[in-house]
């Protein structure tokens, strides 16, 4: 091949085109985003069918049913993935409820009961760190409003008035007569009244809180420690059948052909489904048998021109918008960078880079479905259990009031099953096939780490230049990379400027802030798209642009000869949260404390996800070999709900994060080369450290818990290895610098 | 036709003798809780104990567990008493809980050759993955377990609300360590290896 011929491949592999693939994806992802507007689907009775089929419970509103027997049960919308916050919501609920916690369970509503109910349990998407954020306040005024008739109710059977009456754990209390009664005798009559109006709900005081903030127990482990929890992978049906899938190992591959003669006379191999233009499934008795079948297969694959394409040529993409003025866009340019930066005293250049990760979630992509032309069900893991039912509504053809979802507890979700709902499309696809028959599709772990949507890929360009007195005058940060928006969600581009890549960076307060002061500054993202499918991962884009921004951070205050801490600090000061959870980090981890020899501390700050956070790492670099020993994790999410849930979240983002340093997914002749965890780089537990979190709330806003915490751990651990070797680390993973983490 | 003990009860599966025992276990006994994770004998989530050994059997063809001992997760104790199983749920171990079968086995196993492990023990024994993160907690959860006294749960720090919303300026940070509240929660504050927080000469009131 020669080498006009090899750049117009690159040209037309890299490019921002839109596959008919690839737009069938952005169409779901629509779907999806249509039913978030909500509509109402007729035909469903507006009831839930526990209330019809269960006289003797009652739903005192949708968020609150409560039994003869004091039982409390708590709906949740929102997707259990291993975060707690089905936990967490059940106890603001139960908050203001005001029932016995120790009577609580929880209750997974399902999306077609959402729909027939004009959506009454509003957004079902679990993701961006919004589960409870997102949610708090209306679950709590659900659990006031229940509260609220129930003491109505006591009241009436009484013959006094609620104000008289108080309540705890679920008995209502009339002091002055001495009687009291209990939810569940009063729950039958308090149906019966006019809710109150939500706007006079007054919610309790964070400080007032019994159940809410304090480190109660998990609603959920006991099904986890005796293999009694069923995860959607699990289900069971009768004559059920089993389906491998693969799609073209070279993304955007079409199917050329295949031969299953051999492995249809393969014992329990039903059949061969081409799903579509890119994919193929077997279907067996037996999973195995589908999969060892499939594999065995002879399938040939167009691979197109993305055949070509390698980690290689992706780099030398990325680097040209390092510099290019061609679809670049400043999100913000405050003074005047150039003229201040070639002034500057000392000027300090570097390029950093990150690769393609994958999420491994536990549990591979699976969906059961069950179909007949008249309804189509599915058990799905899902972080969007709407999304799924429209991936379901669209696969099979039929309208979304013949179709239904029922989400499981996830193995893991981590972002991979907030997007594309393509295990359902999958599943559907086949089930299609088998009217009547339950269809599990389970990808193999192959299949799971070869077709992901990654962690895009970036490289980032940094300037930065200080004054006679070692003070940053000049800062410019180009982001050169793959868009998410670009590949799922192309209409939250707006004008060109996809801003998303830049999370982190942004100069408003909120969601996701840049803390530093700096006269002159720029921040800009220059658009390099590849045909590698790309999606949130835990902590999305706060993982490349705290480790582009805080390890150069680094750098500057080692050329500045200021303390890393004190460095930060003078830029933060515009910026009193970010600032403050710094000071909290380093106050608890003892920044500057004596350590043992060859021992040294890192320290990074970074607010996504409306929380801020800040990290200090204490690490050792023997021969390449790197221990990080202690890891100080601090984190102001305005609120905490539960705290032993708020750590469990800090310490499991340690593991996550740790992939962040040694992990990548490369690219050769189009195709991942990490196809199992015996060539991805994944976290295991001999490499953990001492971890202590450090919960510095205060209460005057509500942030995220599952992913803000991540983006800190890399750059702190990155700072420490540049203290300890001298040494900036500007390329992951770490082998790259020859580096391991042991 | 293979003839397996599982859980101490007997069943014969007409299946290819080199299915692996995973996919009996979960496709044609409807045993579930063992569960499927690599493929290559590298995660563990698929792990169970053959004659007290704890194998992968996702890569452990069913002919080979014939006429052995099978223990599974839903047969490691009778109402999931097993001191692992104890443990695991005072210290609310799991998240997702998808690797915790195998992780719990894996421990069980340990235990049984290794009453009292030390840390090192654990990290060597224990190489299951968990994606969620909760080593730490299942660290932890092994020492309780054991009663070994060394079980470090979840270290959490406290800064007070009223120290961050009170203070207004840069120099806050010497005003937010004296006031801050100090760790709760657990019996050890972080910073064993060089004595009680105080000691070290920063702010804090961890005991």
């Amino acid at each position: 091949m020669n080498n006009t011929k090899y750049s117009d491949a690159l040209s037309i592999a890299l490019t921002d085109s839109v596959s008919s693939r690839r737009s069938f994806l952005v169409n779901s992802a629509l779907g999806a985003g249509a039913l978030t507007l909500g509509f109402h689907v007729p035909g469903f009775a507006k009831v839930s069918s526990k209330s019809t089929a269960q006289a003797q419970e009652v739903e005192v509103n949708a968020w609150v049913v409560i039994h003869p027997d004091d039982r409390c049960v708590i709906r949740i919308a929102r997707a259990e993935m291993g975060q707690g916050s089905s936990t967490g919501l059940a106890q603001l609920v139960a908050e203001e409820l005001e029932c016995d916690w120790q009577k609580v369970s929880i209750e997974f509503i399902t999306p077609g009961q959402n729909l027939a109910r004009d959506r009454v349990w509003k957004n079902m998407s679990t993701g961006g760190s919004r589960g409870i954020r997102e949610s708090q306040e209306y679950v709590r005024v659900a659990g006031a409003a229940a509260r609220t008739m129930l003491l109505q109710a006591a009241a009436n059977q009484l013959g006094v008035s609620p104000s008289e009456l108080s309540v705890s754990k679920g008995v209502i209390t009339h002091a002055n007569s001495k009687r009291s009664l209990n939810y569940g005798k009063v729950c039958a009559d308090a149906v019966k009244l006019t809710p109150p109006d939500a706007k006079s709900i007054r919610l309790k005081k964070p400080q007032d809180w019994q159940i809410a903030g304090k480190p109660v127990r998990r609603l959920d482990t006991a099904h986890k420690v005796d293999g009694s929890l069923k995860y959607a992978i699990d289900h069971r049906a009768q004559n059920m059948l089993y389906a491998a899938v693969m799609a073209s190992p070279v993304f955007e591959g079409k199917l050329k052909s295949f031969d299953s003669t051999a492995i249809l006379k393969k014992r329990g191999i039903k059949s061969v489904v081409k799903l579509d233009d890119y994919a193929i499934a077997v279907v067996a008795d037996n999973w195995w048998r589908a999969k060892t079948a499939l594999e065995e297969m002879p399938i040939v694959w167009d691979e197109g021109q993305n055949g070509q394409v390698s980690s290689q040529s992706i780099a030398t993409h990325l680097e040209e918008g390092l510099r290019s003025d061609k679809n670049v866009f400043a999100d913000t340019n405050v003074g005047q960078f150039s003229q201040a930066y070639s002034a500057s005293n000392q000027k300090l250049e570097a390029v950093y880079s990150t690769p393609f990760v994958t999420h491994a979630c536990m549990e591979p992509m699976n969906c059961t479905v069950l179909y007949t032309p008249d309804k189509a069900e599915a058990w799905v893991p899902s972080q969007n259990a709407e999304a799924a039912l429209a991936a379901l509504s669209d696969a099979t053809g039929l309208p979304l009031e013949k179709c239904e979802a029922y989400n499981q507890t996830l193995g893991g979700g981590f972002g991979r099953r907030g997007g594309p709902q393509d295990y359902v499309r999958f599943a559907a696809l086949v089930a299609k096939q088998y009217p009547g028959q339950s269809v599990k599709v389970l990808w193999s772990r192959e299949e799971d780490m070869t077709h992901d949507y990654y962690r895009p890929i970036g490289q980032c360009l940094l300037q930065g230049g200080l004054d006679e007195k070692g003070e940053l005058s000049a800062l410019s940060i180009r982001v050169s990379g793959q868009s998410i928006n670009a590949y799922l969600a192309p209409h939250n581009i707006v004008d060109g400027k996809d801003r998303r890549q830049l999370q982190g960076y942004w100069p408003e307060a909120g969601d996701a802030q840049f803390g530093y002061s700096v006269p002159n500054l720029k921040i800009e993202y220059a658009m390099r798209n590849t045909h590698v499918p790309v999606g949130a991962w835990r902590g999305v884009n706060t993982n490349q642009n705290s480790i582009y921004l805080e390890a150069f951070m680094e750098e500057l205050a080692k050329a500045s000869g200021k303390d890393s801490l004190a460095f930060r600090q003078a830029l933060l000061k515009d910026h009193p949260k970010h600032l403050r959870v710094l000071n909290a980090v380093a106050d608890k981890a003892g920044w500057g404390r004596t350590l043992p020899s060859g021992v040294f501390q890192g320290i990074a700050q970074f607010m996504g996800y409306g929380s801020y956070t800040a990290a200090v790492a204490e690490v050792s670099v023997n021969n390449g070999k790197v221990k990080v020993h202690r890891l100080v994790l601090a984190t102001n999410s305005g609120h905490v709900v539960n705290p032993d849930q708020v750590a469990a979240q800090v310490e499991g983002s340690v593991a996550y994060a740790f992939d962040s340093l040694q992990a990548q997914s490369s690219v050769l002749n189009g195709r991942i080369v990490e196809t199992n965890f015996d060539r991805y780089k994944i976290t295991r537990m001999v490499q953990l450290p001492k971890i202590e979190t450090v919960l510095a709330p205060t209460f005057d806003f509500w942030g995220g818990v599952g992913e803000p915490t991540i983006c800190v751990v890399a750059p702190a651990v990155l700072n420490a290895i540049f203290k300890a070797t001298g040494k900036p680390v500007r390329s992951l993973p770490l082998q790259n610098s020859g580096l391991e983490l042991v | 036709m293979s003839k397996l003990m599982i859980n101490g009860k007997a069943h014969a599966v007409d299946v290819e003798p080199e299915m692996p025992l995973l996919w009996v276990l979960r496709d044609e006994l409807g045993m579930t809780g063992t569960k499927y994770g690599c493929g290559v004998a590298q995660c563990g989530a698929c792990t169970v104990l053959v004659d007290g050994t704890p194998v992968r059997s996702c890569s452990f063809p069913n002919a080979a567990a014939q006429g052995k001992k099978i223990t599974t997760i839903e047969g490691l104790s009778s109402n999931a008493t097993h001191p692992v199983q104890v443990a695991w749920r005072e210290l609310d171990v799991p998240q997702c809980g998808y690797c915790q079968s195998g992780q719990i086995l894996a421990a069980a196993a340990l235990l049984k050759s290794n009453p009292h492990p030390t840390d090192e023990d654990i990290d060597q024994a224990m190489t299951n993955i968990c994606r969620c993160g909760s080593y730490r907690r299942i660290r932890a959860g092994i020492h309780a377990a054991a009663k070994t006294g060394k079980g470090i749960p979840s270290v959490i720090h406290t800064v007070s609300a009223a120290a961050l919303l009170s203070q207004s300026n840069a120099t806050e940070g010497a005003q937010l360590a004296s006031a801050s509240e100090g760790c709760h929660g657990h019996a050890w504050c972080g910073h064993e290896a060089q004595g009680p927080c105080a000691a070290n000469g920063f702010s804090s009131n961890c005991v």
